[in-house]
């Protein structure tokens, strides 16, 4: 399994020609405390670069971006009970939805994580 | 100028503080082209305290006064008695010069109220949940429409013939520009509403059914199979209530299934005022709760573990989400919203429910006097405290020669329906608890004379 | 995705380790009131019915009449009296002190004004009464209406908007009308990054796609970026002015020049009037339609949120869009052109925004604030808002940094970051200081073009010695600041709460009353 990163912020873990989508821990930490997650339904069509989850703070409501072109083939049903796991494990437990790619090679456009750190450190 | 404290002493002096040389200065932004170089033309300039009420009284004796008179107008605006320590309260300097509550620290008094006000209209409406206020009954109409079309992601609306045509006109007015389609029709002057036959015309294109309860002709319908129907194929019921009295007789929408619920909350505590401002109340399902527009309080806990209130979920709204906001809304009706919060709690159940049998007392003995009238003939089979009579000419006429004689004897659908001729005979007349047996007698027999 | 690093994570200290406890959870003055359905009962009224007639046995309410209890709690109006009265004590109030929330012209609201819409011949008046039955009620809506066009220079005016962001949907709508007349579907709006939420909110609302417009480094619209991107698709341009940063658009003339060349039409959001109410006028600038808040400039109470109002002046080209219904004075006689008079004259409109007339209670307070001030006094207003704005911007820019104070005066409103304050210490750290001192906060995080911005504007009605000692208080709570107080990150300490939990009100929404509300507090 080959963990991605965008400049936007969201990691995206592929398995073959399934992936699963969160934000990063760094990400997390700008937004502070995340109340609420509007997570994309199975099925969704998504574009790279394109609105596919909403996540809000309590003053603020950010979009997340698909990283890839594909479908949505679930959203974590954990985000809607309980919205803080985006805080406490936004790299594991608190992702988004996993999705179908449609086109592998838009991976190579993407950080990995030694580069994602030398990105984040400039910002 | 008794409300400006700056002495011309005062002036130079922070002229100098700033470091210009004159007031001018100030303004050097101002194009050259753009600056007046005194008051403003044609215009008078200040004037005392005396002179203005002298004025204003002036304008104001020009009109005839609702309590003065025989009054029997509804349609959307309600006269009913107001206590008088609720104008009393609201007038208190805290609440009245107040702004919205953005620090709650130093705004309790506010949020408090609005969650009390909130949980009022949740209950009394059978929701789940309410938020802290809209402009009035219509806009809370388009407001309610389009969340619906956000739930559903449908774009087509029916709209009961029932529904008050002016809040019907403002959903109209904001369709055209946003596309949605609006099916709506005008009522038939008869007992039944048209209810069955939105039930039959719902479909999964179909994002809402909207009913009026009690309806504009004053009819009462039971809701249950219209929410049957419209549930079975993904709609919702969008329920509106321009007379909030009534709920303390009738059976909530809410609890006949309604998903949303809206209305106007004039009746209780904000007074006729010439039609606004007014009270928008909005409801739901808490299943909708993040779909709803408006402000909304909710109860959570200081630093110190003491409960307190605070403006929650403000990510739906304009000032954070911008284009993406669930409503363009940001100014309430707040100060209508402590009034009827406070009327409520005056009232309470028990005195709501009272008032509600005096209001739907007085208006089957009005009823009953006014059916007797040679000519006249009662539509309503139901009604709560307003129905709607036949008369044998045309109403409009009617109404005027009515106020000529002193009764203000209700609303022609004339004025509510111009230029639809099935509906020119029809009156809509409200009698609330401010209603005596004499002002029935006044109307009763002026419509004897005007109708002989 | 992007970032909106404006999130919130503010320090949630407890502070009150070392006050004294009392019994009552009182501390004097400042009583702890609970909630009304913890004190009243569903059989409890406070109001008697004397001799009006109880239910009907035989009712006539369909078969729908009510069984099932609703749950609304009563008081007597004695416990009425002091629930809301104690209630109201937990308030800030323009009637308590200075209150310097910027864009929201939080000015003194004479006491007459409340008194005239009091006035039965305004308060106790149905809307759908006879025409001939309330002539007084036209002519005074017709009378604010010819001050409102008067004073911007305009050529009409919609009274219906019930409030500011709804005046913007009047003055959009009239926009797309006058479009679709000609056969024109433009579909875009402009908006500067530093607009008001409310104008890409209402932009969208009445069906626009919004593209923001970037500002220059000293606070304005970036005119060139602007003429940049009109073109054949863009409907308008929304701009507030004076803008959200303090400033007088200077170049708004050129804009709506350039902007009518490209068959565009220009919106000006009118929150600010009160910094240039009679010295400017708007219709001099270009403007094609502006809103104004009667809650702001025209000091009707605010009221906790409202009711506000906000009328829309509009230009010779939008005037045939206005919407219904129009107040019109036909010889003596004042007419409401409602859907079936409208005839040729008004054909145009837009339609109806609202079931009635507009705001009446706002129309009778902001005329006789108007008719007192008259058009000198109104001069004066702007004269001293502005004054008064200046002289805290610069009484305090050696403490707080004042980003675009080499930009020229301020108007209305002074504008500080929170650049130059320690490493841990925010805006919120400042505001939330300011109360213990006794006043409300500026608005803080708005405009969003400066960092942890503070927005203050004192407005026309404060003293000099009022400014003098809110200055004082300003310049003590920044300074502690610099100094690394860190008790003003538990700050408030002295108001009836202290910080209030934010994310947990909006992860476990309570949003009425309920019984296990109760416990949930208490955890």
């Amino acid at each position: 399994m080959t963990r991605y990163f965008t400049q936007e912020h969201e990691w995206i873990d592929v398995d073959g020609d399934v992936a699963t989508v969160g934000i990063t821990d760094f990400a997390q930490g700008q937004l502070g405390d995340i109340v609420f997650v509007e997570v994309p339904e199975a099925g969704r069509a998504v574009t790279k670069g394109g609105d596919a989850a909403v996540v809000e703070s309590v003053k603020a409501a950010s979009d997340v971006y698909a990283p890839v072109d594909g479908t949505v083939t679930e959203g974590n049903p954990a985000l809607a009970d309980d919205p803080a796991l985006v805080n406490s494990d936004p790299e594991g437990e608190g992702w988004f939805f996993r999705m179908t790619l449609a086109d592998a090679g838009q991976l190579d456009g993407l950080m990995d994580a030694a580069a994602y750190q030398a990105f984040v450190a400039e910002q | 100028m008794r409300y400006l404290p700056l002495s011309q002493t005062d002036r130079q002096a922070m002229l100098a503080t700033i470091g210009a040389g004159s007031i001018d200065d100030l303004f050097a932004d101002v194009p050259e082209s753009a600056r007046l170089d005194g008051p403003v033309a044609g215009l008078p300039m200040h004037a005392s305290e005396l002179a203005v009420e002298r004025h204003l009284k002036s304008l104001a004796s020009r009109n005839l006064v609702a309590g003065e008179a025989p009054f029997f107008l509804g349609a959307g605006a309600y006269r009913h008695h107001v206590p008088a320590s609720v104008d009393h309260l609201i007038q208190r300097g805290e609440f009245l010069t107040a702004y919205t509550p953005y620090q709650p620290e130093i705004a309790q008094g506010t949020l408090q109220m609005l969650f009390e006000f909130q949980s009022q209209v949740a209950r009394l409406y059978g929701c789940d949940v309410a938020n802290a206020s809209m402009y009035d009954g219509s806009t809370a109409c388009w407001e309610a429409i389009v969340m619906a079309r956000r739930i559903t992601k449908r774009g087509k609306a029916l709209l009961s013939s029932g529904l008050h045509p002016h809040y019907r006109s403002v959903c109209d007015t904001m369709a055209r520009f946003t596309g949605d389609v609006l099916e709506g029709a005008d009522p038939a002057l008869e007992a039944k509403t048209d209810w069955a036959d939105l039930a039959a015309r719902v479909d999964k294109d179909t994002s809402c059914v909207m009913v009026q309860y009690p309806d504009i002709l004053g009819r009462i319908d039971d809701m249950a199979a219209l929410v049957a129907a419209a549930h079975a194929v993904g709609a919702l019921v969008i329920a509106v209530v321009t007379e909030p009295v009534a709920l303390g007789a009738i059976t909530s929408p809410g609890e006949m299934g309604a998903d949303i619920v809206v209305g106007e909350g004039q009746s209780i505590g904000v007074g006729l005022q010439f039609g606004g401002p007014y009270l928008g109340l909005f409801a739901c399902k808490e299943k909708f709760v993040r779909q709803m527009p408006g402000r909304l309080c909710g109860q959570t806990v200081d630093a110190n573990g003491k409960r307190g209130f605070v403006l929650t979920l403000s990510t739906r709204e304009q000032h954070i989400r911008r284009e993406k906001a669930t409503s363009n809304i940001c100014t309430n009706s707040g100060l209508c919203a402590l009034a009827f919060n406070i009327h409520m709690s005056l009232l309470g159940e028990a005195g709501l429910r009272r008032l509600a049998g005096a209001n739907h007392a007085l208006a089957c003995d009005a009823a009953d006097r006014l059916a007797k009238v040679p000519g006249v003939k009662l539509i309503n089979d139901s009604f709560f405290n307003e129905f709607t009579i036949e008369l044998p000419v045309e109403a409009r006429p009617v109404v005027r020669a009515l106020a000529d004689r002193g009764v203000l004897g209700g609303v022609s659908l004339g004025r509510l329906y111009p230029g639809v001729t099935e509906l020119e005979n029809g009156l809509v007349v409200a009698v609330t608890e401010t209603v005596t047996a004499q002002d029935i007698e006044a109307l009763a027999s002026a419509l004897e004379e005007i109708l002989a | 995705m992007t970032i909106n690093a404006s999130g919130w994570r503010p320090e949630m200290t407890a502070n009150e380790a070392n006050a004294p406890a009392t019994a009552t959870g009182n501390r004097a003055l400042m009583l702890e009131e609970a909630l009304l359905f913890e004190i009243g009962s569903v059989d409890r009224t406070g109001v008697d019915f004397g001799d009006l007639p109880q239910m009907p046995a035989a009712n006539r309410l369909g078969g729908l009449a009510r069984n099932a209890d609703i749950g609304l709690p009563g008081l007597s109006e004695p416990e009425t009296v002091r629930h809301y009265t104690r209630l109201s004590r937990q308030n800030y109030a323009i009637d308590l002190g200075l209150f310097p929330l910027g864009s929201c012209t939080m000015k003194h609201n004479p006491r007459l004004n409340e008194k005239m819409a009091r006035l039965p011949g305004f308060a106790d008046v149905h809307p759908l009464q006879p025409i001939d039955t309330v002539q007084g009620a036209l002519a005074l809506i017709h009378e604010l209406g010819e001050w409102l066009v008067t004073l911007t220079g305009m050529k009409a005016v919609a009274m219906s908007p019930k409030a500011g962001a709804h005046g913007e949907l009047c003055g959009i709508l009239a926009i797309r009308a006058a479009l679709e007349a000609r056969g024109d579907a433009r579909e875009v709006i402009l908006c500067p990054t530093s607009a008001h939420g409310t104008n890409p909110a209402t932009a969208a609302f009445a069906g626009y796609r919004v593209e923001d417009i970037p500002a220059t480094p000293e606070g304005r619209v970036d005119v060139d970026a602007l003429k940049a991107r009109l073109g054949p698709d863009v409907a308008g341009v929304m701009i507030t002015n004076p803008n959200t940063c303090g400033l007088f658009e200077r170049d708004l003339k050129e804009i709506s020049d350039a902007v009518h060349a490209a068959g565009a039409f220009v919106y000006c959001d009118g929150a600010n009037f009160n910094a240039i109410v009679g010295r400017v006028r708007p219709g001099d600038l270009g403007v094609d339609a502006m809103h104004i808040n009667l809650h702001k400039t025209f000091s009707t109470p605010h009221g906790g949120g409202g009711p506000g109002s906000g009328p829309v002046v509009l230009s010779e080209a939008l005037a045939p869009y206005a919407p219904l219904p129009i107040v019109e004075k036909q010889g003596e006689r004042f007419v409401l052109i409602e859907e079936e008079t409208a005839g040729a004259d008004h054909a145009g409109n837009f339609g109806r925004m609202v079931a009635f007339h507009g705001q009446m209670g706002m129309f009778s307070r902001a005329l006789a604030y108007i008719l007192s001030h008259g058009a000198d006094g109104l001069r004066q207003v702007a004269e001293d808002a502005v004054l008064n704005a200046n002289y805290v911007l610069r009484s305090l820019s050696d403490v707080l940094d004042a980003p675009f104070a080499d930009s020229g005066p301020c108007m209305h409103e002074a504008l500080f970051s929170d650049s130059g304050l320690p490493e841990g210490f925010s805006t919120l750290d400042i505001a939330k200081g300011l109360i213990d001192e006794g006043y409300h906060p500026m608005t803080v995080y708005f405009p969003l073009v400066v960092h942890g911005a503070m927005l203050v504007e004192p407005t026309e009605t404060e003293s000099k010695a009022a400014l003098d000692q809110f200055i004082m208080a300003l310049r003590s709570v920044a300074e502690r600041a610099r100094a690394g107080d860190e008790s003003l990150k538990s700050a408030p300490h002295f108001a009836p709460r202290a910080r209030l939990d934010e994310t947990l009100a909006a992860r476990k929404p309570v949003l009425s009353y309920r019984e296990e509300a109760l416990a949930q507090a208490a955890e």
